[in-house]
């Protein structure tokens, strides 16, 4: 998008990023708290060693690296029990009314909230930001192989926990279903 | 709209509710804070003279 600038701070680039990056925490921690706190670390870290940023690199995936390696430091750090804290959420999400298209949308997110932070993680960076499995596998210092594994593990469990297993998922490339299934996704947005 | 990847049925409903998870978050908003942050360290830099 941007070409490479000498004389173009790449700080300034950061402030387009905001959104992606507090939307990925929010996804991957599920707590508005701990996501902004993320965010705000990130920040100072990435302005601070805005020198070790190769400007014409990827900018989204280094500062995802940063905002990822903060939250397991500090998971690991402060031992939070943040699967506590997914229990409330995920009580409270089952109770909500479900009709019309929020059942599903519920039932995915009590799913989403079920995986691995690993495998939640990869997930969004594939499914949600359009990473390629290389970028994600970048940004997450792991190999292409493992991402791939923790996507496909991650989709088989949230196809289980939404009761889409595989003879539905079958059913449900007939023509009839699919045309019922993207007219409520049309009508959705 | 075009649906990105959409070869198996289980697989598009999941990157659906995954971008719809997503765009929400994106939704929200900015909180002001970052914005002022951003501007704080720009101002530190500044005041200590720092030439880029």
């Amino acid at each position: 998008m941007s070409a490479p600038d000498v004389a173009a701070d790449p700080r300034d680039e950061l402030v387009e990023h905001l959104p992606a990056m507090r939307a990925f925490a929010i996804s991957l921690t599920r707590n508005g708290a701990i996501a902004d706190d993320m965010v705000q670390d990130t920040l100072v870290k990435a302005w601070t060693n805005i020198d070790k940023f190769q400007v014409g690199t990827n900018m989204r995936a280094w500062l995802f690296t940063i905002l990822r390696n903060t939250y397991y430091s500090s998971r690991r750090k402060a031992k939070r029990e943040v699967s506590d804290v997914d229990g409330i959420f995920t009580e409270s999400l089952a109770e909500k009314p479900a009709h019309d298209g929020h059942l599903q949308m519920n039932d995915f997110r009590v799913a989403l909230a079920k995986l691995k932070d690993e495998q939640r993680e990869a997930l969004l960076l594939i499914g949600a930001l359009g990473f390629s499995y290389e970028e994600a596998a970048e940004t997450c210092g792991v190999a292409v192989g493992t991402i791939k594994s923790r996507t496909n593990r991650a989709r088989k469990q949230l196809a289980e926990l939404m009761g889409l297993n595989e003879n539905e998922a079958m059913e449900m490339t007939d023509d009839a279903t699919m045309s019922v299934l993207s007219a409520s996704k049309v009508s959705s947005f | 709209m075009t649906v990105q990847k959409q070869n198996k049925s289980g697989d598009g409903v999941i990157d659906e509710n995954l971008r719809r998870v997503y765009e929400e978050a994106v939704e929200e908003g900015i909180p002001d804070r970052f914005k002022s942050l951003l501007e704080q360290l720009k101002q530190q830099d500044n005041d200590q003279g720092r030439s880029q």
